[in-house]
């Protein structure tokens, strides 16, 4: 019956488990402090490739 | 803790694997613990030897893929197809056959609709029945010999996953597929007893030998007749 | 290219990636990718001629389509899956493969062995007979084996990465890897009946009926949730930036779109099962997250197609991001589709028709392969270390005979499927059923060759770009004009 309690838990309180978490990402993508990092995320892809044409790519 | 998630590559999995367990545990979980799933009815019993085979027969070629064995319970579907399908109907199908097409239509209550004749000329050559049909042909049922001399061995693993087959129903494996398929063979009131509502005879009107054929038309010819559906009460909840 | 024994940092910093094993991929998905193009057309014909099937047990329909949808799924798409993440993640990560070409010409090899072993088990008739997972035991034994170590080569080069920040592609290629362990190992679990003196190849699944039924849409349903939309999102989020030149739309809005579609793909398969056995209340939890499902999948869809924002003038010059583009729009419209066909009154009429099968085609056609059309034409001049691909008319050839195929395809089915869906429920002025069910057959006949030729032109688009990736690769340039710019208007430039 243990995993049934919780299972009945999970049933009841999946809205509130996913309104959480939506806010939790929410915030934290969105929090101003957050903003210039993620521009340098982004741009990971063009830094490290400057051995893909030859130089450096190996088999 | 979300810097620190995409800083750590386990992290981040433990985290994925979590968010992605929330939904089966509250989908999954109940089905197999809780007693409403399944209705309680009358007359189910596990496939009889030759069934059985059939029914290996059926999943070989595919048969799932074009029609369904679930009949929704729309006036449309039942009128077509007779009483939409129970879930008990299926309890003791390991895979289950229910499908998600129908290029032809549904086999859930197929069981006694058709002559057996019927069904041999059809699976040979559909289209010598049916001209519109897309069906393939399965000539090739009719001339092969059935191979089931380790259907005792199906029938073993099939009770190890929960289907309970007797050791009586085991050990009488070979006979009984016989006694179905030829009832002057064998002992057929015997096949009865353990498998009551089977139909027998020669369903493919060789008798000399028990085909691929024998066992499929005798799994189509069981389907959906093991509970009697007019007996049947539909809960409060419309289930 | 010498010979990888270490992966040696050079002076510029960036660590040796493992690109031929990357190379062994490409060829494997572009094989692959064609076979399972004719088997799904072959089988579209079958379906309008019957007569192809041809009556023997190995060719017909049954047996064929497990055959196709595993080599566009498994091996087209797997293959371009592995290849890519392999390629994004040493690159984002500025690190090495994990386990070098050792772990990766296993993973190769061993990938290609249960392509093998799966395909001729079909054929033979060897099949658990459970929809997208009919490998038998042994198949799914070995493919575990094989992804355990591709879990381990791609988790452990994140590990050894030099960029502190894990680039977003590979969140989505990792929470592929993991999901797919987990349905996998769920959906099969299985006794082989070879224990208790049954047949070798054989095996019966544990669960039963109406369990069964929910774990294999379980399965079914996020097979196309982290198999067909989580990696493949991982492909967009790297290679659509990389050929447009520039970063991501929002890469705020990425970190958004990969928790929300982690959390509520799972929840997703009891649509499949709308109006079954299957207890009410699964079916409608089944239906409000497939609806809730909308708004990732939108959030991610304008996330791609905006990244080229301030850049739309490439789409008239570059038929490669064309390629891309068009793929993260389909993936846009399919996922539009299918919240809308998981409300239970609209799939009372689309369940068991071939709206479901333009649908699905409208994502794998659409999105999976024109977005892998993409990433090839990307890859190959990169890493047979080319100028240029051949021909970029060619590219944009492809790219036209593979829409028009595409909407010939999801158009006759959308007509033949909702045709038949309310032909089965028309009732004609007595109160009896108007239509039998072989007259409903019968009005499929031609969508179904409509639908077959749109096949075909699929597949010529698919010859068009082996030959130009193969004479990419040869190093041959084909003398052209670019593309975009007419005559005219090239002159007016100069």
């Amino acid at each position: 019956m243990d995993l049934m309690t919780i299972t009945e838990m999970a049933r009841s309180a999946w809205v509130v488990w996913l309104v959480l978490l939506f806010l939790a990402v929410l915030y934290w993508a969105f929090r101003p402090s957050n903003k210039k990092r993620f521009e340098e995320d982004a741009m990971i892809i063009f830094r490290n490739d400057n051995g893909e044409n030859g130089g450096q790519a190996h088999g | 803790m979300q810097a620190m998630l995409e800083k750590n590559v386990i992290l981040l999995g433990i985290a994925t694997l979590i968010t992605i367990s929330i939904g089966a545990l509250v989908q999954l979980v109940p089905l197999y613990t809780m007693e409403t799933t399944i209705e309680k009815v009358d007359g189910m019993r596990p496939y009889s030897p030759l069934e059985l085979a059939g029914r290996n027969i059926y999943i070989r070629e595919g048969c799932y893929l074009c029609h369904s064995q679930m009949i929704r319970p729309f006036r449309d579907e039942v009128e077509r197809y007779g009483h939409y399908s129970l879930a008990a109907e299926s309890m003791y199908d390991h895979p289950f056959q229910w499908g998600s097409k129908r290029t032809g239509p549904d086999l859930a209550r197929v069981g006694g609709k058709y002559s057996n004749t019927w069904h041999v000329a059809h699976l040979i050559n559909p289209r010598a029945v049916v001209p519109e049909s897309v069906m393939p042909g399965y000539p090739f049922l009719a001339t092969r010999p059935l191979s089931a001399d380790k259907i005792a061995g199906d029938m073993k693993t099939l009770s190890v996953v929960g289907v309970p087959y007797t050791d009586d129903q085991i050990e009488n494996a070979q006979a009984d597929l016989k006694a179905q398929a030829n009832p002057e063979m064998g002992d057929a009131d015997a096949m009865a007893a353990r498998y009551p509502k089977a139909t027998m005879g020669d369903f493919d009107g060789n008798p000399a030998v028990i085909t691929e054929m024998d066992a499929l038309v005798s799994y189509l010819q069981l389907m959906g007749t093991l509970v009697d559906t007019t007996s049947y009460q539909t809960s409060p909840d419309g289930r | 290219m010498s010979s990888a024994s270490l992966a040696n940092t050079a002076s510029s910093g960036t660590p040796e990636y493992y690109d031929d094993l990357i190379k062994k991929f490409v060829i494997a998905s572009a094989f692959w990718g064609l076979a399972g193009f004719l088997a799904g057309d072959l089988i579209a014909w079958q379906l309008a001629f019957p007569v192809l099937n041809m009556d023997l047990e190995w060719t017909t329909f049954g047996r064929l389509r497990p055959l196709h949808t595993s080599a566009v799924i498994f091996a087209f798409g797997g293959n371009i899956l592995l290849g890519s993440s392999f390629y994004v993640v040493q690159r984002t990560c500025r690190a090495s493969l994990f386990g070098g070409n050792g772990l990766g010409s296993f993973i190769f090899w061993g990938y290609q062995l249960f392509i093998v072993l799966a395909a001729t088990g079909y054929l033979l008739g060897i099949t658990q007979g459970k929809e997208y997972a009919e490998p038998e035991w042994y198949v799914d034994l070995w493919i575990t084996v094989v992804w355990v170590a591709y879990l381990i080569a791609f988790g452990g080069t994140i590990v050894r990465r030099k960029e502190p920040h894990i680039y977003v592609a590979n969140w989505f290629y990792l929470a592929f890897i993991i999901t797919i362990a987990v349905l996998h190992l769920g959906n099969n679990a299985s006794v082989p009946t070879v224990l208790f003196g049954g047949e070798m190849t054989k095996s019966y699944i544990v669960w039963a009926g109406v369990q069964d039924a929910m774990t294999q849409w379980w399965y079914g349903h996020n097979a196309v949730g982290f198999f067909l939309t989580a990696g493949f999102l991982g492909m967009m989020y790297y290679f659509v930036p990389k050929q447009a030149e520039r970063p991501v739309y929002s890469y705020r809005l990425s970190v958004i779109h990969f928790w929300a579609l982690t959390f509520l793909y799972i929840w997703a398969g009891p649509h499949h099962l709308h109006y079954t056995a299957l207890p009410d209340w699964v079916q409608t939890l089944g239906m409000t997250f497939s609806v809730m499902l909308w708004m990732p999948s939108w959030g991610g869809m304008i996330n791609g197609v905006m990244t080229l924002s301030g850049a739309w003038h490439k789409l008239r010059t570059d038929p490669v991001l064309r390629f891309m583009v068009a793929s993260v729009g389909f993936y846009g419209m399919s996922t539009f589709e299918g919240p809308l066909m998981s409300i239970k009154a609209v799939n009372s009429l689309s369940h068991y028709t071939d709206w479901t099968i333009g649908h699905v085609h409208a994502g794998a056609l659409g999105w999976n392969a024109l977005v892998s059309f993409g990433v090839l034409y990307f890859l190959v001049p990169k890493l047979w270390n080319r100028e240029r691909l051949y021909s970029l008319r060619l590219v944009n050839t492809h790219f036209w005979i593979s829409t028009i195929g595409i909407v010939l395809y999801i158009s006759s089915m959308w007509v033949s499927g909702i045709m038949q869906g309310l032909m089965w429920r028309t009732y004609d002025q007595l109160g009896f059923l108007q239509y039998s069910f072989i007259e409903t057959v019968e009005a499929m006949h031609p969508y179904y060759i409509i639908r077959a030729t749109g096949g075909l032109l699929f597949v010529l688009g698919a010859v068009l770009m082996i030959y130009n990736l193969w004479r990419t690769a040869r190093g041959d340039l084909r003398n052209e004009a670019p593309i975009g710019l007419d005559s005219q208007a090239a002159a007016a430039a100069e």
